[in-house]
């Protein structure tokens, strides 16, 4: 069987579970098995049903209180009981931020072998092996895992999302829950923004934009595409925005499907925080910028005068104007 | 206070990357090699940070890897640190690895043990939730922020869309991003003093290899910018829309 966890952040299955339980789904076609949800904390019960639309026949649900906010240690725990209990032989996270915390854990509990950050579905013809990225995206590695239990990490945005019908078996477990030994004090989230590390669209700014007034210009068009904000090092360097927006080696590494570089060069640091974009579009006032390299869309200009217009064009196409 | 810090041993970030051996190995010739940037800058300096606050901090560095990982544990000494380990061992095995890790912590009774969030060769993210889970202690992971108030902790780290503060008692497992320090240059005084600090060799335990590569690749090129002229700039939407169907 394979088990899908499905993160959830105040009740909400997040984005990036619909992804896993997609990819678990097929994963467990190809093995001739089915495939189970596991959700920890308080999430609405017809919210876990309608997952069977994702391909999961049933989720087992551990509604304990004290799994509504996140302890990587306490949420392993109750995984492996889960997984034991339903005889799962491959367990499938997503890459996110939780899954970066429990899958390891995980995998050191039930000496499982591993691979963070899958990139497609594993071929399971000859043996177990998973395709992931290395060398921050500029190269991919192929996995075998040898032991009985498989977990398996994969990237956000990685696997298309598949909705089909059906609903799935809400099944409450009851687990041994600890006490989490990580208090959590306080959360500092920006309110309606698109997380980065989910958007599927990013607008990115770098020294080009020449100050942080200047960022209204970047947030504009990222409003009218629906898409997240991001910058370059030597932005978050000089505080111009928040560090949780860098993206590139020593940052956040994504793979939106589209990428649009505004004002940054495109040094290699930074090439590998964004290269599995699906589409990039680099729009720079210097046609010698690396960043032209690894474009697929470019426009060689002043972006104060480029964007604008841009966004003008595409608030046209959504007809918001 | 006695605090372990996980050091990896990396190629450097602008290092051509390619394949030898019927692409199953990496061509590590002409390869520079540095300190995994996230251990260097964010563990291995807010450590020597903790120890210039308090003097009686024991700080010690642990790598898991061959004898040409040497130098770059020099390095690492030359910004801080009293001393190293070496688990001698070529492993990849991520598993394998945290358990070499996981023994010497075990043995030395550390207090915190950082690594940085991932190397940027395999980019893992996994020995220290690995070496937390083998070691049944608490783990927090991506942290942008540490501070310290007698045994207990106060830790920022990064959430999807923002940040989270948290607190944890001692000893717990770390993993430091962006944000924990700043980097540091070594000077003459610590590159002098790192030659004779103590770098002991230990042979592994036995462990579980769990996953071991088979084969790498390297991406296929792109094909070729596609430029606008600026003056019809708003033509971009019309392609991502019609052409790239991406908006």
């Amino acid at each position: 069987m394979v088990l899908v966890f499905i993160d959830q952040a105040d009740g909400h299955v997040k984005k990036a579970s619909y992804e896993v339980l997609s990819y678990g789904a097929k994963v467990a076609e190809q093995l001739g098995t089915t495939a189970e949800g596991v959700v920890l904390g308080a999430v609405p019960a017809d919210q876990l049903a309608a997952l069977g639309k994702y391909g999961v026949k049933k989720i087992h649900h551990v509604a304990n209180d004290a799994l509504n906010h996140f302890d990587a240690q306490v949420f392993t725990k109750v995984i492996a009981q889960v997984a034991q209990a339903a005889g799962s032989k491959v367990i499938i996270f997503s890459n996110n931020v939780d899954g970066k915390a429990i899958a390891p854990r995980l995998a050191a509990r039930l000496r499982a072998g591993l691979v963070p950050g899958a990139v497609a579905l594993p071929e399971t013809a000859n043996g177990f092996m998973v395709k992931k990225n290395v060398f921050s995206g500029k190269a991919f590695a192929t996995y075998t895992i040898n032991s009985d239990i498989k977990i398996i990490s994969l990237n956000p945005n990685s696997y298309q999302v598949t909705e089909g019908s059906g609903t799935a078996e809400v099944a409450p477990f009851n687990a041994t829950v600890d006490a989490p030994k990580v208090k959590i004090k306080a959360v500092n989230k920006a309110s309606g923004e698109v997380p980065l590390s989910e958007a599927e669209v990013v607008v990115s700014g770098g020294r080009g934009l020449k100050g942080p007034d200047n960022w209204a210009l970047i947030e504009n068009l990222a409003h009218a595409l629906g898409a997240a904000t991001a910058c370059s090092r030597p932005v978050a360097d000089e505080h111009w925005r928040p560090h949780h927006e860098h993206v590139g080696q020593t940052g956040l590494t994504i793979a939106p499907n589209l990428y649009i570089a505004v004002g940054i060069s495109g040094a290699i640091q930074h090439l590998a925080g964004v290269n599995r974009s699906k589409v990039i579009v680099v729009i720079n006032k210097d046609p010698e910028a690396p960043f032209f390299k690894a474009a697929d869309y470019g426009i060689v200009g002043d972006a104060f005068e480029v964007i604008p217009k841009i966004t003008e064009a595409v608030k046209k196409l959504k007809g918001m104007a | 206070m006695k605090i372990l810090v996980c050091i990896s041993k990396t190629p450097d970030t602008t290092a051509k990357i390619a394949f030898t051996d019927n692409n199953t190995k990496f061509a590590q010739d002409n390869v520079q090699w540095i300190i995994n940037p996230y251990d260097e800058w964010y563990a291995l300096v807010r450590a020597i940070e903790l120890k210039e606050k308090d003097p009686s901090t024991v700080l010690h560095l642990i790598n898991v890897g061959g004898a040409d990982a040497e130098p770059v544990i020099r390095k690492a000494l030359a910004l801080g640190g009293d001393e190293a380990i070496r688990v001698n061992t070529t492993s990849t095995d991520s598993f394998y690895i945290a358990s070499q890790i996981a023994e010497v912590a075990r043995q030395g009774n550390y207090d915190l043990i950082f690594t940085g969030k991932e190397t940027i060769d395999f980019n893992g993210s996994s020995i220290g939730g690995m070496v937390a889970e083998l070691l049944d202690m608490p783990y927090v992971s991506l942290a942008i922020k540490f501070e310290l108030n007698g045994t207990t902790a106060t830790i920022t780290r990064e959430i999807e869309g923002g940040e989270e503060i948290c607190e944890v008692n001692l000893p717990v497992v770390v993993s430091c991003q962006k944000g924990m320090a700043e980097q540091r240059i070594p000077n003459m005084k610590g590159i002098m003093g790192a030659r004779t600090k103590p770098l002991k060799v230990l042979e592994p335990v036995a462990a579980d290899t769990l996953t071991t590569v088979s084969s790498f690749g390297l991406p296929p090129a792109k094909a070729g910018v596609k430029l606008i002229p600026a003056e019809n700039a708003a033509d971009l939407v019309r392609l991502l829309h019609e052409e790239a169907k991406i908006i």
